[in-house]
Parts: C-alpha cells; sequence; structure tokens
C-alpha cells in the first residue's frame, strides 16, 4: 500500500519536474543570445559612429594625427573580430573580442582628451550630437554587457546546479564566458567634457 | 541532505548586484526633492497624462533627492526597469530625472522611444534648454519646458519596438528518449530512497516556481516597459 501511494507521489511530482525543467535550459540559452545580440548591436552602433567622428574632427586644422590614425586602426581591427553564439561558450574567443573592443574604447577616449584643446570643435553642432550619440552608445553598451553578464550567470548556475546539470548534459549545455571586467567596462562613460 | 549544497548555490545566484534605492512611484511626476509647486505637480501630470491617453507613452517627472552615490546614468535605467515606465510591448518610457542636490539631470529613453528620442535629441533638450534654466535657478520652468520639448519631440504617434525573444527548439528524439530514460531512473531511485528523492523535488520546485511581482502606484502604473541606457544627461 504505502509503497503504491509513493509511486504515485513519485510519479505525479516526476511529471511536474520534467514540464517544469525541459524548457529551462533552452529558454536561458536564448536569453543569453538575445543579451549577446543587444551587446554587438551596441558596439556596432558605435564602429558606425566613428567614420561620422573622424570626418567631422579631421576638417580642424593641424588637429593631431596621431590620435586620429589610432581609432581608425581600432576600429579596422575591431571589425574583424566577430563572435557569434556558438562561440560564447570559448573564454579565448570572448577574451579575442573583448580586447579589440578595449582598443577601440581607449583610442576613443584619448581622442576625446584631445578634443579639449580645440574649443572650435567643441563649439561644432556637428560634433556636439555625435558626441552625445557616443556618450548615449557607451552608456548602452555598458547596460547591454552587464545585461548579457546577468543572463549568462544564470544560465551557469543553472547548468552547473541541479536538476539544471542533468539537463544540461542532455543538451550537451556548456557554461559561458563571463567578460573580464576590463578597464573601466563597468564604469559609466568617459567621453565627458 | 544531500541536496542542500545544490539550495546554498542556488540562494546565491539568486543574489545579484545590488539595486540602488529607489522612490515609490506615487505618480507621473514624484517630487522627492519638493522642488516644484503643488500646482506645477498637477499640471505636469495632466499634461503627462493627457499625452499618454493620445500616445500611450508613458513620461515620468522624477525629482531624487540623492543618488546614493550612483552615476546618473546608472540610476536612471535602473529607476526605468523598476517602475516599467512605458507599455510592455513597445517599451514606450521616458523619464526625466533631476538630482537638484547633486545638480545632475537626465533624460533617460526607453528601448522604445528612442529612435524619435535619440541621444542627441536628448542632449539638446538638456543642454539647450533644461540647463541654462537651471542655471538661472528656474528650476520648475526647467522641468516644464523640457517635459514640453520632450513630448513635442516625440510628436503624436507612439513607437512600437522590436524586441521579441525566438521560440525554443523542439526536442530530438535522441533527447526525448534520453528523457525518458531518465524518468524512469529516478522512479527507481525515488522508490529506494523516497525522502531524498522528495527533498530533490522541492528544491527543485523552489527554483522553478516563478513569482510575478505586482507593481501598484496608486492609480497609474509602469505599463512593463524597460530601459537600455539610451538618453543623456547633464550638470549644472
Amino acid at each position: 500500500m504505502s509503497r503504491t501511494v509513493w509511486i504515485i507521489i513519485a510519479l505525479t511530482a516526476i511529471g511536474l519536474f520534467i514540464f517544469s525543467g525541459v524548457n529551462t535550459i533552452p529558454r536561458l540559452d536564448e536569453q543569453v543570445n538575445a543579451s549577446w545580440a543587444e551587446v554587438q548591436n551596441q558596439y556596432q552602433r558605435r564602429m558606425d559612429l566613428i567614420p561620422n567622428l573622424v570626418e567631422t574632427v579631421k576638417g580642424y586644422a593641424n588637429f593631431e594625427q596621431k590620435t586620429l590614425t589610432d581609432v581608425i586602426t581600432a576600429r579596422a581591427s575591431a571589425t574583424k573580430v566577430t563572435l557569434n553564439t556558438d562561440q560564447l561558450s570559448d573564454p579565448e574567443a570572448v577574451k579575442k573580442f573583448e580586447a579589440a573592443q578595449g582598443n577601440v574604447s581607449s583610442a576613443l577616449s584619448r581622442l576625446m582628451v584631445v578634443v579639449e584643446k580645440y574649443p572650435d570643435l567643441k563649439a561644432n553642432q556637428n560634433f556636439l550630437a555625435l558626441q552625445s550619440q557616443l556618450e548615449g552608445t557607451e552608456n548602452r553598451i555598458t547596460v547591454a554587457r552587464r545585461d548579457y553578464i546577468g543572463t549568462v550567470q544564470q544560465y551557469n548556475t543553472t547548468v552547473r546546479t541541479f536538476p539544471g546539470m542533468i539537463w544540461g548534459g542532455i543538451y550537451g549545455a556548456k557554461p559561458k564566458a563571463i567578460f573580464v571586467a576590463t578597464e573601466g567596462a563597468d564604469k559609466p562613460p568617459a567621453v565627458k567634457f | 541532505m544531500r541536496a542542500l549544497p545544490f539550495f546554498v548555490v542556488l540562494l546565491l545566484g539568486v543574489i545579484a548586484f545590488a539595486a540602488p534605492q529607489f522612490p515609490a512611484l506615487t505618480g507621473r511626476v514624484v517630487d522627492d526633492a519638493h522642488i516644484l509647486t503643488p500646482a506645477t505637480v498637477q499640471s505636469l501630470d495632466q499634461m503627462l497624462a493627457d499625452y499618454e491617453r493620445g500616445t500611450s507613452n508613458q513620461i515620468v517627472v522624477v525629482t531624487i533627492l540623492s543618488l546614493h552615490g550612483n552615476s546618473i546614468e546608472d540610476y536612471g535605467y535602473q529607476l526605468g526597469r523598476t517602475w516599467q515606465i512605458g507599455q510592455k510591448d513597445k517599451n514606450n518610457g521616458a523619464l526625466l530625472i533631476v538630482s537638484p542636490h547633486e545638480r545632475k539631470v537626465r533624460i533617460e529613453v526607453g528601448y522604445g522611444l528612442e529612435p524619435a528620442l535619440t541621444d542627441a535629441a536628448s542632449s539638446e533638450i538638456v543642454n539647450g534648454i533644461i540647463l541654462p534654466a537651471f542655471r538661472n535657478g528656474h528650476m520648475e520652468q526647467g522641468i516644464v519646458d523640457g517635459v514640453r520639448a520632450m513630448i513635442d519631440l516625440l510628436g503624436g504617434k507612439s513607437t512600437s519596438a522590436i524586441h521579441d525573444t525566438r521560440q525554443v527548439e523542439q526536442l530530438s528524439g535522441l533527447q526525448l528518449a534520453l528523457i525518458v530514460l531518465f524518468i524512469f531512473g529516478f522512479i527507481w531511485f525515488a522508490i529506494r530512497h523516497p525522502m531524498i528523492a522528495m527533498l530533490m523535488l522541492s528544491n527543485s520546485s523552489m527554483r522553478f516556481g516563478s513569482s510575478g511581482s505586482a507593481n501598484s502606484g496608486g492609480g497609474f502604473s509602469g505599463g512593463g516597459g524597460s530601459f537600455g541606457g539610451g538618453g543623456a544627461s547633464g550638470s549644472w
């Protein structure tokens, strides 16, 4: 008798468990992918702003060429480093992507420091608009990265703990790489006057 | 007791990074810093309510006492998300945040309004309309004119967002077979060790049981919109 009752209870509970757990990892995986797409969007947006910015700044007589060239070079090499969602479990690939975008960030902030020396440029409407777009984009990058880290943490916790690890085994789910906090990555945009 | 370490890990996973302390959403104008007269609060509230009726766009004005050490950019998007300003399917919310003691102001724009109220446009409103008034000590005028400029810029149309998530794929035959195998394995285990099995199951239901938190705001509440850091800030 008591054994039958136990079996019934176990069956019901297992049924619930299956239905609640079966979609968890694919759902979290999709969340990670979606938040990654947002990170990429924002980085792409920054890339798209750079040619305009360079064009505007270049027009100013004797603007320091070195800082401009640095920005152009950093952008050019960053466009070559792409990271699709399959590579998110590969820490090396993530690190490479991070490094490339980090170079763009630092080249841009150096450029913004140099701009300080050019009062005409700072009064240029076109430049001001670009500057605010760039600030906004840097801020969005920060938010998107934070969201990404949040979804990855959730995903990784699920994949590494019971019962998610069982589903993880079935799906062949691997933990994903989290961004290593690079210099200034978690700070608000530093391109202010 | 074997399930205990798992449980601890789960709890730790739940503790995300601490969000700043936010004021309560008491209306469309939350004047925690008390820099607006009741009449202004009233008229702003009316203006924003009318605007939402026509467009479903939600704009909220908030003056705060302190950012509690956060940057206004960090504070802003989290406040927008906490209050869920904007409609859920459109993310069409925007905030005008003023921290008078820290002399900081920010227009925070929800995902859905970003194409209309761009960073450059927000920056123009902040630097061209709000800050000059604030610098002259006209806080109220700066806020009212700023809100009006936001509404003018957004216009009568409501913008729709394009944020959707894809559906999960179907299970393959092999996966199903493994799942069935696992079920039988678990049944066998449950018969042998019923107590441990129950413990594991109660643990997993803690995990998967989702709870929705209702948002009540005394007549006004956020529609479920979200924010991603768009907008512009300034200080005076």
